[in-house]
């Protein structure tokens, strides 16, 4: 394998996630060691409530860690201040914007405040960002129409352009794909791929697509009770990953089609 | 800022509005003085001492002080609706205004029930700006720490409202026990004037306006990043609770000065973000504030010139006159648009 040439841009050294409360500490996931690399689209499984989204929260800072290191290029996430964390790392979230009577290039061109002065001005730099963003999304057409007339398809794109205009080395998206049709969907992880191999950014995003997923992502973290795998897709198939993912009663995983049936 | 090309013609024609108001503000009142005379006492000689009095040490400097109200209440309402991502918030709903009363009545009305020779120095015009000033900025710190506690914005606004009964009870308690020259002192407060002020006066309120506006440019920036919601706000490198802080600072600056000045004036706070909104069509703060600016000035030199009844001995109660003028703009504009930008 190659991997361990490739540069590692976010790194977990026995991670464990949960929440403490005053008296007690409820540990969701724990020894959770993942490696993303430089231009890697990686993508994050796992039933409902096993703590996609606590790792989620605790990769980006919203959530202290209980235990273990998270690095981001090298350096430990806790040492980085709001900018410096802004100028790594863009998210793209599941709440509603508070305000959606933004232009689609205003929303973008807010990708940009990190590197904005106190007011917000814009250089020439920013406004060639904001346009190649938008480009590399495709949705130029759609710049001066208000978030309120998009249909949800494309407002996810407008959200990814804006983490795009960040600048970012790693983009974290928390299911991207919710509310789309099936067609939206297998759009939108397509263009997280093509962005991940055009722009060499790290890509990581939590779905339920685990099909999908598997066609398109070059690593996969599957968040299963008591243990958090990460490998590349076909090694997951083959050793049997996916099939610890839910209870057995319903469903089962096909390793030939590598797609979930119902059980008759 | 290419993509503001767009709004030049709207602010020079507020610009020009704005000028137009200003003088059209000063040449109306109860004595009617020929245009000729205001202009020659701006920036020449007159004769007659008396107009030229009226025009220098009355209109002028209340011209310049419904240009500060009605841009600061709008600018700290514009704020205050970004800050809590709620159209119905803004300085009077969230008890900025009845703390600012709470602290005048404790000044004013307290005299008698607090009897003491202290109190009586203390309730000079400074002492009803600084108890105005302190009122609103309690009630606004309170209502910041509730709402960091419970996540729904109705409660924020519902805490608001409490805190307003709260300090109306308190209020009618002290009235209960006051003499009637203090009362009607508070009640005239309640009516809210633009008028009893001094140059000197102007230029306290003027410095301290001056503090609030430049804290809220400084707050373009975070107000826009706000309008994404709060996690993402962070995700852009955004410190919280220091622009929530500078938000809160610059609106209680804002309003409660005001406020201490000029009494509790209904509504421009509330109303004049709504009437930009609905104008510009934007949420871009760096269109709003600006505009927000010139609007609050407009409608509130306007107000003035109406509630002066030109020609009349008498003036109506501006707070009478900013809701009456401005809730139909409002209803209009919502109904012609039908869909509220927020």
């Amino acid at each position: 394998m190659t991997l361990s040439k490739k540069h590692i841009v976010l790194k977990t050294e026995n991670l464990s996630i949960g929440y403490t409360s005053k008296k007690e500490t409820n540990t969701i996931a724990s020894h959770i060691n993942i490696e993303l690399c430089k231009g890697e689209l990686v993508g994050l499984v796992g039933a409902n409530g096993i703590g996609k989204s606590t790792l989620l929260r605790t990769l980006t800072d919203v959530q202290p860690e209980l235990e273990g290191d998270i690095l981001l290029n090298n350096k430990p996430l806790k040492t980085y201040s709001n900018i410096q964390l802004a100028k790594a790392l863009s998210l793209v979230l599941t709440e509603t914007l508070s305000s959606k009577n933004l232009t689609v290039f205003e929303l973008v061109a807010l990708g940009r405040q990190p590197y904005t002065n106190w007011l917000g001005s814009f250089s020439n730099t920013d406004i060639k960002i904001i346009h190649k963003s938008l480009q590399l999304i495709n949705i130029e057409a759609l710049k001066d129409k208000k978030c309120f007339e998009l249909s949800d398809g494309q407002l996810q794109k407008a959200m990814i352009a804006r983490a795009l205009a960040q600048d970012t080395d790693v983009i974290i998206l928390d299911e991207p794909t919710t509310h789309l049709d099936m067609y939206h969907k297998a759009y939108i992880l397509k263009l997280l791929q093509k962005l991940a191999k055009e722009t060499n950014k790290t890509i990581l995003f939590s779905s339920h697509e685990i099909e999908l997923a598997i066609q398109l992502c070059d690593k996969m973290v599957v968040m299963t009770q008591g243990q958090v795998t990460s490998d590349i897709p076909c090694n997951l198939i083959t050793n049997g990953t996916f099939e610890r993912l839910f209870p057995k009663d319903l469903i089962a995983f096909d390793k030939k089609t590598g797609s979930f049936k119902v059980k008759k | 800022m290419f993509y503001q090309n767009k709004y030049t013609l709207s602010f020079i024609v507020l610009g020009i509005l704005l000028i137009a108001c200003f003088f059209v503000n000063i040449s109306l009142g109860s004595i009617s003085i020929p245009n000729k005379v205001i202009f020659n006492s701006l920036f020449g000689t007159v004769e007659n001492i008396s107009w030229k009095y009226i025009v220098l040490d009355y209109r002028l400097p209340k011209a310049f002080t419904s240009i500060i109200v009605g841009s600061g209440l709008g600018i700290s309402g514009l704020m205050m609706q970004t800050l809590f991502r709620n159209p119905l918030a803004g300085p009077f709903v969230l008890g900025i205004t009845s703390g600012a009363s709470l602290g005048v009545a404790i000044v004013t009305l307290g005299t008698s029930v607090f009897s003491g020779v202290l109190w009586g120095l203390l309730a000079s015009k400074w002492s009803i700006v600084i108890a105005a000033t302190l009122g609103s900025f309690l009630v606004l710190l309170t209502v910041l720490i509730v709402s960091t506690k419970v996540r729904d914005a109705m409660a924020i606004l519902i805490i608001g409202l409490m805190f307003g009964s709260i300090s109306a009870a308190v209020v009618n308690v002290l009235s209960y026990f006051s003499s009637a020259e203090e009362l009607q002192q508070y009640i005239f407060w309640g009516f809210g004037s633009l008028g009893n002020l001094s140059w000197y006066e102007l230029f306290i309120l003027f410095v301290i306006y001056s503090i609030g506006i430049l804290i809220s440019l400084m707050s373009i920036k975070s107000l826009n990043s706000l309008l994404l919601g709060e996690n993402y706000a962070k995700s852009l490198g955004l410190n919280i609770k220091k622009s929530r802080f500078l938000i809160i600072i610059s609106t209680s600056l804002l309003a409660g000065t005001i406020t201490a000045f000029s009494g509790p004036i209904a509504f421009i706070g509330l109303a004049v973000p709504h009437i930009t909104r609905q104008l510009f069509s934007t949420s871009n703060h760096k269109i709003l504030v600006p505009a927000v600016f010139l609007l609050g000035a407009i409608i509130m030199l306007i107000c003035d010139s109406i509630a002066q009844l030109p020609a009349s001995d008498y003036t109506l109660p501006i707070n009478a006159i900013t809701s009456l003028i401005g809730a139909p703009v409002v209803i209009w504009l919502l109904v012609r648009k039908r869909k509220m930008m927020f």
